[in-house]
């Protein structure tokens, strides 16, 4: 190491203590009571999703048609249906009543929150990792890599995002979910999702594939803002610093312009997971999201609004637990903005 | 531009035909004769790039996208007048809304920053951007169909049927309008020139109408492009929750179905709305502002 390394080391060390950006964000973030509330909601998700077997009374399979389509009795005088009573079962056997399979309703939001809570953060991982690594070389090296490199973006972006993902579905579902020869490029993919479900807890869900769609199409945005960010951080002093005291390119741009930009690139991210959430419920929505018998909102939803003139307890919690999550990570992310950015509050 | 739209041909020509299994795999089994004889009819029995230039090759010189591999007699050409316009109306209603309650939300707000206008307004827009419209449209229907029977359930067609989908399909987007908006109003009326113009004498309204909202309207602009991308696939969701005949949801269908024409028409045809929209985008933004035109 040397004498000008030590010496930018220690200050660096000194500055970090004196301010710490995280320290100092996370203060201002606490202090936003609707980002808190937002935090904290997500943070319930979180733990729900990890304990749904202790909190969910039932597996999210499990029913019988003795049981179907049951109306809870203390939401039964709030619905808009004035004769429900006349050809509904009303109860106290289901906190949110059952499904026309006669499955409990909680549950399997209990359980939806395990399909929900991974494609969000899958994807805004996804999206960080390859937009980042995307965006870093091209915005770094410049000249005609860079050049190339965003053409390749302009025309991903020139796709319409909700054909292309309900394309990757079909092909993915129709290609790798089926079981084939081992060997195979898709036999390997089909393994993967096999780990990736058994390790969420769910029967033949199909996730690996949602996270694939949802991720090739989610990171060029994350490119983009990456590569702009370092445009104009490259030119900075303390880069060229770097640079002067020998400082190689990976370790410029992991060391000192990475920790610089990655504070727009995480609000960013936070505020696309409801857009990703609500892709999922989309692809579910549509019968092309997770397998049954697999607890989406979005194909909970689905079957809800079938029998909404009837049955409107389906569709109801369902679009409610869907709905607090989404108002949950908009004020999270809205409030991580202000936190990191306090420049950008109010703006969009 | 060309090249862009060559490029998503080829992906989307790729990803529909390598989907295993073709549109003439039916339930009861075809004598393989038969089968080839269909292949050959439709040209599925050519090399695979044979049949990307082929159909590339009708489509620019006749503007034709071929017969429908899944509905006999009918082509995509027909399928497209009948249903596309029906997807149109509904997204250019849905811009309308969005404009007609983002716009005037977000100056609001911003003329009466931190009053009660403002909280109601930005609390509107924070709603409309956390309600996913597959639990808006089902409220609307619950509230506005069922409870109150204002409107019909479903279907297209008459005005009444218009209002529940339009609304919510656009009141989504109407928030973000909304809050950008009212960013760019806040940002716009601290400038030197809102203060000239206010020296000079001029009456609010001239302030207002003539110097804020025109340059202020400038961010707003530039999201229509992407907006009204996602206002026309977005439909899809729409269409599905209130049983509209449109493209979206023939498109999901011709998806499972392996209706390869259909799938691929109707991809390029977006792909082409969406870089038209992006173009028209630049346009107008050089037309709000003449810095962009003289650089």
């Amino acid at each position: 190491m040397t004498v000008q390394e030590r010496a930018a080391s220690r200050l660096t060390a000194r500055e970090q203590r004196e301010t710490n950006l995280w320290a100092d964000a996370f203060r201002r973030l606490i202090r936003n009571r609707a980002a808190l509330i937002g935090g904290l909601i997500v943070l319930g998700l979180i733990l729900t999703a990890v304990f749904a077997p202790q909190i969910a009374p039932m597996h999210y399979a499990e029913g019988d048609s003795y049981n179907a389509l049951t109306v809870p009795s203390w939401l039964a005088p709030f619905l808009p249906i004035k004769n429900i009573q006349s050809y509904a079962k009303i109860n106290n056997n289901f906190l949110f009543g059952s499904d026309e399979l006669g499955r409990d309703i909680f549950s399997r939001i209990v359980y939806g929150t395990r399909v929900s809570l991974p494609v969000g953060f899958m994807g805004a991982l996804t999206a960080l990792i390859i937009g980042l690594v995307y965006g870093c070389i091209s915005g770094y090296y410049g000249g005609r890599v860079d050049n190339i490199m965003m053409r390749i973006v302009d025309i991903m972006y020139a796709f319409p995002t909700m054909l292309l993902i309900i394309l990757l579905m079909a092909f993915f579902k129709s290609t790798f979910a089926q079981v084939q020869e081992p060997g195979t490029i898709a036999y390997t993919f089909n393994q993967i999702n096999k780990v990736v479900d058994r390790f969420l807890g769910l029967q033949g869900g199909g996730m690996l594939f949602i996270f694939m769609g949802i991720g090739l199409t989610a990171w060029m945005g994350m490119a983009r803002l990456a590569r702009g960010q370092i445009l104009s951080l490259k030119e900075k002093e303390f880069i060229e610093a770097a640079h002067t005291v020998g400082a190689g390119d990976l370790r410029i741009i992991v060391r000192h312009i990475l920790p610089n930009i990655l504070g727009p690139c995480i609000v960013a991210e936070t505020l696309a997971i409801p857009g990703y959430i609500n892709y999922e419920v989309f692809l579910s929505f549509i019968g092309l999201g997770v397998d049954a018998p697999t607890p989406s909102w979005g194909s909970m939803i689905s079957e809800g609004s079938r029998s909404i003139r009837s049955y409107p307890h389906m569709i109801l919690f369902p679009a409610l637990a869907l709905s607090i999550t989404m108002f949950a990570f908009n004020f999270l992310g809205d409030g991580l903005r202000d936190a990191l950015d306090p420049r950008m509050r109010g703006t969009s | 531009m060309i090249p862009v739209l060559i490029f998503i041909s080829i992906v989307t020509f790729g990803l529909a035909h390598g989907v295993p299994g073709g549109p003439f795999d039916t339930e009861k089994k075809r004598p393989p004769e038969i089968r080839a004889n269909l292949e050959k009819y439709y040209g599925l029995d050519k090399p695979i790039y044979i049949q990307y230039l082929n159909y590339m090759g009708n489509i620019i010189t006749k503007f034709d996208f071929g017969p429908s591999l899944v509905q006999r007699g009918r082509t995509v050409n027909e399928i497209f007048a009948a249903h596309l316009p029906v997807s149109a109306q509904l997204g250019i209603l849905a811009l309308l809304v969005a404009l007609l309650i983002g716009i005037p939300l977000g100056i609001v707000a911003a003329l009466k920053q931190n009053t009660f206008w403002d909280y109601l307004g930005m609390g509107i827009a924070v709603f409309g951007v956390s309600v996913p419209n597959i639990v808006l449209g089902p409220l609307l229907i619950w509230i506005f169909a069922l409870a109150l029977g204002w409107f019909p359930v479903a279907g297209w067609g008459k005005p009444s049927q218009m209002v529940l989908p339009s609304i919510a399909l656009g009141l989504g987007s109407s928030a973000i309008i909304g809050r950008l908006t009212r960013a760019s109003m806040l940002q716009v009326i601290r400038e030197d020139y809102i203060r000239t113009a206010r020296a000079k004498g001029l009456t609010e309204r001239v302030i207002m109408v003539r110097h804020a909202l025109k340059n202020a309207f400038i961010p707003v602009a530039t999201v229509l492009g992407p907006m009204f991308a996602a206002l026309t696939t977005g439909t899809f969701v729409v269409e599905q929750i209130f049983a509209i005949p449109g493209m979206g949801k023939y498109f999901i269908t011709s998806v499972t179905n392996r209706d390869y024409a259909v799938v691929m028409g109707t991809t390029l045809l977006y792909a082409v709305f969406l870089v038209i929209a992006n173009l028209a985008v630049d346009i107008t933004y050089a037309f709000l502002d003449p810095r962009i035109r003289y650089t």
